[in-house]
């Protein structure tokens, strides 16, 4: 069980007060085989939600000029996130539970022998918890660059990928996962709703308005290359956030079969009420608006999804594609923002919306909180405490680490390039 | 000689083909194409983000026939592509002055 709902527990006056302070103490746990396997594979998963499913998603709906750009995009993310995160960014996050952040102690894996436990996952080695937890900071990262697809410079991203994750991913992680202070006031984020989505979403329109609109925005032809590339990667992703939502249960148990029931049900949703809404208001339903339905409903349910019922996935779900299809195509253009992709309008609204719904929905059974539907009303209140710590962090700090990797690097690429295409302009390579 | 140029609908390309072959005609260019006549373009629409797709994707197949034959040809195209539908395409006959088989050298009516 994640801490968070220790914490929560505590929060709330349970019987387990106890267990958050003893739990970070490191016992000599028994590493269970179930849990472990179960854990090696989740976290296969969660990596291939990044590649190859986020970059198919990415490159299916950017221009045929800009495809490989976008892929290099989640390719490099993993990468260089990886290290990072090995090297500096776990222990920042997991190595203790100061309410800010964490310690030195595991910097470059240091002390993390075979029969390592962390406190967090008593029963899988280590290691491995720190390597799940990598694939959730690599997608996070990746995520961002959707925003800025098409006219990023790729040195910049580079530098913004790495900074971002240490500045702004990592004290989000301790915070809410690693018993930082709002693991301590009791808010839920069973698997990244805040952490991993809403983080994403707001960077990702903050990094949107800095860069500025692609040229050309709200005249030329933006419509995708090849939409097929992006089904293929909604269904890696959707096949993968089993391994994102029921891994975070950090065993083999019911409440990850729970997790994953609910965020099927809520995908399955969200597809077929984007799909609705369209069909409704524009006459024909896109295959680009059943997979960002999709999209929409797993997001929308990752925080909630170890903490509700399965069929609370479904009610999640229709209200995810709602809120997404209303804030992709009205909110959008009512500001007048060009976040690409739409990282904000899908990850950024669903996160936040998913995360103040668990509030509601929680129910003590599944993941030891009630919500407001169980007469625990202020659990909504500590949500939205959650919420405006995350947008205020991301926003804030990724808008100063844009505008200081701007005085080095120009964050955009020149005109030229950009009508060229990032393709031939950054690695010199092109789709025939 | 004539230089006949089709712009059909590209579902109607094995139509013409196997009308072409019907009446002997030995080879063909084809080239995938866009544009628009009366036809005009269609909306798409991106999560809410329309876009104006002025140029359709069209064949245009061109053939090099003596010029007793064009006629033949162009009844035979005509036919095989028309759906009655708009957008059905058009045919352009043009005169050739000169033509070469590359691999022999043989010229104009020898090169066809």
């Amino acid at each position: 069980m994640r801490v968070v709902s220790i914490a929560a527990a505590a929060a709330a006056g349970a019987a387990t007060a106890f267990a958050s302070t003893s739990a970070l103490a490191q016992t000599a746990a028994k590493i269970d085989p179930a849990d472990t396997a179960w854990m090696i594979s989740a976290t296969a998963l969660v990596l291939m939600m990044t590649i190859p499913g986020l970059a198919l998603f990415y490159a299916g709906m950017v221009r045929k000029k800009n495809v490989l750009a976008t892929m290099a995009q989640s390719l490099v993310a993993t990468a260089l996130c990886s290290i990072l995160w090995a090297g500096l960014g776990y222990t920042l996050a997991f190595g203790g539970d100061a309410p800010l952040l964490g310690t030195l102690d595991r910097v470059l894996l240091r002390g993390m022998g075979m029969d390592a436990v962390s406190p967090f996952a008593k029963t899988i080695p280590e290691a491995l918890f720190m390597l799940y937890h990598m694939a959730f900071a690599v997608i996070t990262v990746a995520l961002v660059a959707g925003s800025v697809a098409d006219r990023m410079r790729f040195s910049a991203f580079l530098w913004f990928a790495a900074l971002w994750l240490i500045v702004v991913y990592v004290p989000i992680a301790h915070w809410v996962w690693g018993g930082g202070f709002l693991a301590a006031a009791g808010m839920l984020d069973f698997a990244g709703g805040t952490v991993v989505h809403l983080d994403a979403g707001v960077a990702g329109l903050v990094a949107a308005i800095v860069l500025g609109a692609r040229l050309g925005y709200g005249s030329d032809n933006f419509a995708p290359h090849d939409l097929s590339l992006a089904v293929i990667g909604t269904g890696l992703l959707w096949v993968g956030w089993f391994g994102f939502n029921g891994g975070s249960a950090l065993a083999a148990n019911s409440r990850a079969v729970f997790a994953i029931l609910a965020t099927h049900l809520a995908a399955s949703t969200g597809a077929l009420t984007w799909m609705a809404l369209e069909w409704w208001t524009r006459g024909k339903p896109s295959v680009l608006g059943m997979i960002s339905g999709a999209v929409a409903g797993l997001g929308t349910i990752t925080p909630a999804s170890g903490f509700v019922l399965p069929w609370h996935g479904v009610i999640i779900g229709l209200i995810a594609g709602a809120m997404c299809f209303w804030s992709c195509t009205r909110l959008k253009r009512f500001w007048g923002y060009d976040d690409s992709l739409d990282v904000f309008g899908v990850h950024g609204i669903g996160g936040a919306t998913g995360t103040l719904l668990v509030g509601v929905f929680a129910v003590s059974a599944v993941g030891g909180t009630a919500g407001w539907l169980e007469g625990n009303g202020s659990q909504v209140l500590i949500q939205l405490y959650g919420i405006a710590v995350t947008m205020a962090w991301s926003a804030t700090a990724t808008f100063v680490l844009l505008k200081a990797i701007s005085i080095f690097i120009p964050l955009r690429v020149d005109k030229q390039s950009e009508i060229e295409g990032l393709d031939v302009t950054q690695h010199g390579e092109a789709l025939q | 000689m004539k230089l006949i140029i089709a712009i059909i609908k590209p579902f109607k390309l094995e139509d013409v083909r196997d009308a072409l072959t019907a009446i002997g005609v030995r080879g063909m260019t084809v080239t995938e194409v866009k544009g628009y006549g009366r036809q005009k373009g269609h909306t798409e629409i991106y999560r809410g983000a329309e876009y104006a797709v002025n140029f359709l994707p069209k064949i245009r197949i061109e053939i090099a026939v003596a010029a007793d034959e064009a006629d033949k040809v162009v009844e035979a195209i005509s036919a095989a592509a028309k759906t009655g539908q708009i957008g059905d395409g058009k045919i352009f006959v043009a005169p050739i002055e000169q033509a070469v088989r590359i691999r022999t050298g043989e010229t104009d009516a020898g090169a066809l």
